[in-house]
């Protein structure tokens, strides 16, 4: 890989996490919240999402190659960093940081996340609101489920602040820290929704 | 001799050197207690040591080896790594420091001996981004567009960088699993662009970092902005720097036959 294609496929890094990766998240876990309306509304809504039309097309085009491509060079990147937060406690330090702890944290949970759900749905298991409540029965599971949305909130919420700075939109001081308050809101917001989802499985 | 001065006279500083006696020979750390002195600094320290070079342990060494030029931090020489934070070593008071005070060099450039480091690659780079205004022609150019007086006292700041490598060595990103420039530069290339004869190049200088260990490696952690001994806006010259390479590259995939302006 030429040094010189970095810049491009740090900004294509960049735009895809939060097109369409970010999206997807931010839909996943709206859906997921079905779940507190009960069994039937959720299944309903998993069965719409499971058959969309050219569901295999959406599938790859807008999740899995485009999560694939953000999280293993987004490994990359995480490996490539020499940590100092301990001689820079400062707030973006911990969020630098914290935004790679939980990018490879991520990868694994997501790869777990998707062999339980999604290659067992192709194995011909039925995904439903069951499965979930038998996943999710299993107390470590639970705080592994909660720790994976809660990073995945984090993550997209602090990338959008660095989406803004990387691109330019955001570049003074005071844009950057208006924008930090927006992506902490975003992060609550997310997290909220993606924990009550949760909760109502078990 | 006065009764404080007694007092001051057998008080002593306490100072952990790492040291290093070739570029490639392993480092060791040393301890000095050196004679208090009021208002000193880790530079007089260092001569102190150097004037009689005896550790802790009362054994006879060699003397520390470190950069210094200006003693008024401008010129970036004596930069080191202070209780884990790399700064100039001549505005370093021993009063305001914990002892005992840990001096390292930075270890982000290649180290020559002991404290000195071989900064090199800033200057490299200052070359690759064009970090000046060029003027030179076969016959006289005159005068060259003129600079709002606003917008000078603005770029001023950010001509105060000596290129002292503090902020790279405070950069997560800045190691040798990277190629990035570092902060300074990305600073620079703002400043040079911003200048009116200097924009006539500007988008070489874009070219530059949005090249190997440009704009891109930067991660946004933000220290470089807080250990600036200059109080340079790095990360608001970073963020520009972000815009202005946005900018260029739509220019340049969709094709614009104008680069510069």
């Amino acid at each position: 890989m030429s040094k010189e294609t970095d810049f491009f496929l740090r900004r294509l890094h960049s735009l895809l996490g939060v097109i369409p990766v970010g999206l997807f998240v931010a839909q996943h876990l709206v859906i997921n919240h079905f779940a507190t309306r009960g069994e039937e509304a959720f299944n309903t809504a998993s069965n719409f999402m499971g058959n969309l039309p050219f569901v295999f097309f959406l599938e790859w085009f807008i999740i899995y190659i485009p999560l694939m491509f953000h999280a293993f060079y987004g490994v990359y990147i995480a490996f490539s960093a020499k940590y100092n937060v301990g001689h820079y406690s400062t707030f973006r330090n911990w969020m630098f940081t914290l935004q790679r702890f939980t990018g490879v944290f991520l990868v694994i949970f997501i790869a777990w996340h998707v062999y339980e759900t999604r290659i067992q749905k192709a194995l011909g298991t039925e995904v439903d609101f069951n499965m979930m409540v038998d996943i999710l029965s299993n107390p470590f599971m639970l705080v592994f489920y909660i720790l994976g949305v809660v990073s995945a909130t984090f993550h997209l919420a602090n990338g959008l602040w660095s989406f803004c700075v990387t691109w330019g939109i955001a570049q003074s001081p005071r844009s950057q820290k208006i924008v930090s308050y927006i992506t902490i809101v975003i992060f609550l917001i997310l997290s909220v929704i993606g924990i009550q989802a949760l909760l109502a499985f078990v | 001799m006065s009764e404080q001065q007694t007092a001051t006279a057998t008080k002593t500083v306490v100072f952990d050197i790492h040291r290093q006696d070739t570029a490639t020979s392993s480092p060791y750390v040393e301890r000095f207690e050196v004679p208090y002195r009021p208002n000193m600094n880790v530079i007089s320290a260092l001569m102190e040591i150097r004037r009689n070079p005896v550790n802790a342990k009362g054994e006879k060494t060699t003397p520390i080896n470190w950069d210094m030029n200006c003693l008024e931090e401008v010129c970036g020489a004596c930069s080191m790594v202070i209780n884990g934070r790399p700064r100039q070593s001549c505005t370093a008071l021993v009063d305001q420091l914990t002892q005992p005070i840990k001096l390292e060099p930075m270890r982000t450039f290649p180290v020559v001996r002991d404290l000195v480091v071989d900064r090199e690659f800033m200057f490299d780079s200052l070359k690759r981004i064009k970090a000046w205004v060029p003027i030179d022609g076969t016959y006289d150019l005159g005068e060259g567009p003129r600079m709002p007086e606003r917008k000078r006292q603005w770029a001023y700041e950010l001509s105060k960088c000596m290129t002292c490598g503090v902020c790279l060595e405070a950069c997560p990103n800045v190691n040798d699993k990277t190629n990035f420039m570092g902060p300074a530069l990305m600073s620079q290339v703002r400043l040079f662009n911003a200048h009116p004869t200097g924009a006539m190049n500007k988008d070489e200088r874009l070219a530059t970092v949005m090249g190997d260990g440009g704009i891109t490696e930067c991660g946004n952690s933000q220290n470089c902005v807080v250990a600036c001994p200059k109080g340079i806006p790095l990360t608001t010259s970073i963020g520009a720097i972000g815009r202005a390479t946005t900018i260029q590259m739509f220019k340049n995939f969709f094709g614009s036959d104008h680069q510069v302006d």
